[in-house]
């Protein structure tokens, strides 16, 4: 088969560009540690959250230093808990489940993103930085009501954080 | 064939069945593209908030109407159309039985017609049905069973369809044995291969889980099987849409260009490997699922890497041919060549803008495959901004260009004005780069997707590229100049059928500069390459359906059903609730304060 030059320049030139590409990736992952939402978590009863430990009442809570889990609800239409309170230069796993169907949980201006699939739980884990509030919206259209799902993340300081009594509900 | 016949022959000369064939089919298409433009406008501005005639309730309804008419009715319409005419033209011979081909057509045409009332009823309260899922239809939101039905009547169609090219391809087989497969014959033909790898995965979905679900014949599905079931057909459906734009590109415009296609045996390796890389990728699009191992996950990006290869070798290929084109025309020097070709006419300015869009559309598709880099943009305005430039503009715009130099060949009528033809393809580029861009740019600001409306009470958006209002007024221009070029479209092409039908419009088409007899045989062994896509399809899904069906079961983890046809009860609430929403959360920050 006859190649022209130019196409056999090109052709490698495409194939570096893939594999750059793919390299990209693979430094996300291992240098930075971009970690993907995965299948990290056990499955949960989705119409059965109210007698799940984690989930019956949607929280923050300390687990070490400087490290908090959240334990978030998504359902039509509406976040709990809202605002989701942490504090400031901590690192916070957050736990997200659905009541009911797919929803997305987006932390607006950053890359705090993930799906939520009912019988799931998505794990992400975020650094916070300055205090600051942010919008949580749901991406993921799930119902007529979609537009008005959103929620509230506050990145207080510690001080603020600890004045509420740590936990917020 | 002799090419001196068939420069006095027109294709509806020859095979007049096959053409009236290909005129319903494009008709179709154009009647799904003019319902799909409707809903296009009326989206556009309800989102940007410039004009919201309809409740938001009702936006989804629109969403879905205008997705699946876009992307199922217009695309695929055209694409059997095109098809039937590149099969029948370069095997130079009629399909075996026009009765056959009759039925696939009907048969696409009422599952098009049965989802599209299920669709439609969504704005009428008083009509128990509603198909408010999107072009997605994720469980457990559900359909009316009716929006299921169709779409298996119509898929089924495509799969007549593909076996009535397939057997007159091998009727064409036993009169000439020792032939090379003529090049768009070969792309029909690998095509369709991948069509039926990638819908068996969608109709197992629908017709095992979704439509018996929705019959109430099961109490409940996995999401997220089905939702890993629909993405495998997902993506190789985006190539479903996009072939016919390469054929396009391959074999008619080097001709319009003035020249002929620079390699025929490239052109064969490019279809190859979509068939073989277009499936074991879906899973790029659950990049965010839970419940998908990270090891799943990376697998698809690298193989959705390696599916830019063919588009890079398109790239080089369709420019190589049109340049060559130019050249045989009196062009010289490094660009002055680009003088020397016919911009003046509408499919040939209208295929190299969707190009020139599909290679910008490639570059944000980079940054979606990235796995890492894809939490910033999955779900955000971004990807629809993406899309519009590939399936929305190299696919739509190439198959409207398209049609500017076809629809003569299948009527014997020259196309009413050329002059608006050419203004209507640059009225699209112009819209769509306005949309496109400013979609982007939202999206890094995180503004959703697929919301009626995308302002919020409790944030505002960050301001980057313009703040959130800027780009919407670019939003909503781009949108209203898109619909205007759909319209002028549909009107040309109107006034072209009541044109008087003429001789002397053939235009064969040229032999490429190097041929079939260069490419290797093995290229031409379908078995082979079918062969090796089944088994990466099962490399890459394999693994992943069985963690998922173990992790949730066959029919899920405890998941309810979420009919959306007692949507209209919910309107009334939500309408009612939005503004209490809003009140509440403002009395209650305000007695924060106080407390405070």
């Amino acid at each position: 088969m006859h190649i022209h030059a130019y196409e056999k320049l090109w052709l490698a030139l495409s194939i570096v560009l893939i594999l750059a590409l793919i390299g990209t990736v693979t430094y996300g992952a291992v240098g930075p540690g971009v970690a993907m939402v995965a299948d990290t978590q056990q499955t949960v009863d989705s119409g059965a959250l109210d007698e799940d430990e984690r989930f019956s009442e949607p929280r923050v809570e300390q687990v070490g230093e400087n490290e908090y889990e959240a334990y978030v609800v998504a359902y039509q239409f509406a976040f709990e808990p809202s605002p989701i309170v942490v504090p400031a230069n901590s690192t916070v796993t957050l736990h997200v489940t659905s009541r009911d169907v797919i929803h997305g949980f987006e932390v607006v201006g950053t890359n705090a993103n993930t799906m939520i699939v009912p019988g799931e739980v998505s794990e992400i884990t975020v650094e916070t930085d300055e205090p600051a509030e942010y919008g949580i919206v749901c991406n993921e259209y799930c119902g007529a009501g979609h537009h008005v799902m959103e929620g509230k993340l506050h990145v207080v300081s510690q001080s603020e954080f600890e004045n509420r009594g740590g936990d917020s509900a | 064939m002799s090419t001196a016949l068939e420069a006095e022959q027109t294709f509806v000369d020859k095979f007049p069945d096959e053409a009236r064939v290909v005129r319903a089919a494009f008709l179709s298409a154009f009647f799904a593209l003019f319902l799909g433009a409707i809903f296009g406008i009326i989206q556009t501005l309800h989102r940007t908030d410039v004009a919201r005639i309809i409740p938001s309730t009702d936006y989804y309804t629109v969403l879905t109407a205008h997705g699946v008419f876009m992307v199922i009715s217009f695309t695929i319409f055209f694409l059997v159309g095109l098809f039937t005419w590149a099969l029948t033209r370069s095997l130079d011979r009629p399909l075996i039985n026009i009765k056959i081909t009759w039925t696939w057509y009907g048969l696409m045409a009422v599952g098009m017609t049965l989802t599209g009332i299920s669709i439609l009823a969504g704005f009428v309260d008083s009509i128990d049905m509603s198909a408010d899922v999107l072009f997605t239809f994720y469980a457990p939101l559900q359909a009316h069973p009716l929006f299921y039905t169709g779409l298996v009547v119509f898929i089924v169609g495509t799969w007549i369809a593909g076996a009535d090219w397939f057997r007159t391809f091998l009727a064409w087989r036993s009169d000439h044995p020792d032939q090379r497969i003529p090049l768009q014959t070969f792309m029909v033909l690998t095509t369709m291969t991948m069509w039926y790898i990638a819908t068996s995965a969608v109709a197992a979905s629908v017709l095992l889980f979704l439509l018996p679900w929705s019959l109430g014949l099961i109490d409940q599905v996995n999401p997220t099987l089905t939702r890993t079931l629909f993405w495998f057909f997902g993506h190789p459906v985006v190539y479903f849409w996009l072939m016919p734009a390469y054929m396009l590109w391959y074999t008619v415009l080097p001709k319009i260009a003035g020249g002929r296609l620079f390699s025929d045996p490239l052109a064969r390796v490019v279809f190859v490997l979509f068939l073989l890389l277009s499936t074991p990728v879906g899973i790029h699009h659950q990049y965010l699922d839970p419940g998908i191992a990270e090891g799943f996950k990376f697998i698809s990006m690298t193989n959705t890497m390696f599916l830019l290869l063919p588009s890079l070798l398109t790239a080089f290929t369709v420019v190589a041919s049109v340049e060559y084109g130019a050249r045989q025309n009196g062009g010289t020097g490094l660009l002055g060549w680009l003088t020397n070709l016919p911009w003046r006419k509408p499919e040939f300015t209208g295929m190299m803008l969707a190009g020139l869009m599909f290679a910008a559309g490639g570059f944000s598709g980079m940054v979606n495959a990235g796995m890492n880099i894809n939490y910033l943009i999955h779900n955000t305005l971004w990807v629809p901004g993406h899309f519009h430039l590939t399936v929305g503009t190299a696919v739509a715009l190439t198959m409207m260009a398209g049609t500017y130099w076809i629809w003569p060949q299948i009527s014997n009528k020259p196309i009413f004005s050329s002059q608006i033809g050419l203004f209507q393809v640059v009225l699209w580029f112009i819209g769509m780069a306005l949309m496109s861009n400013a979609m982007h740019a939202q999206g890094l600001l995180g503004v959703p997707r697929r919301t009626a409306e995308p302002e919020y009470s409790g944030f505002d958006y960050p301001t980057m590229f313009g703040g959130f209002e800027e780009l919407n007024v670019q939003i909503a221009i781009g949108g209203t100049l898109l619909f205007v070029s759909t319209i002028l479209f549909l009107g040309n092409l109107a006034l072209t059928m009541g044109n008087p039908r003429v001789s002397g419009l053939a235009e064969p088409l040229p032999s490429p500069v190097s041929g079939s007899e260069d490419a290797p045989q093995v290229l031409d062994n379908l078995r082979l390459w079918v062969s090796i896509a089944v088994v990466l399809v099962v490399l890459a899904y394999a693994l992943p359906i069985a963690a998922i069906i173990q992790r949730g079961g066959l029919l899920g983890p405890g998941v309810g059903t979420y009919p959306v046809w007692v949507a209209p009860v919910f309107d009334a609430l939500a309408d009612a609730a939005t503004p209490l929403v809003g009140a509440v959360t403002d009395a209650s920050a305000s007695l924060v304060e106080v407390v405070r």
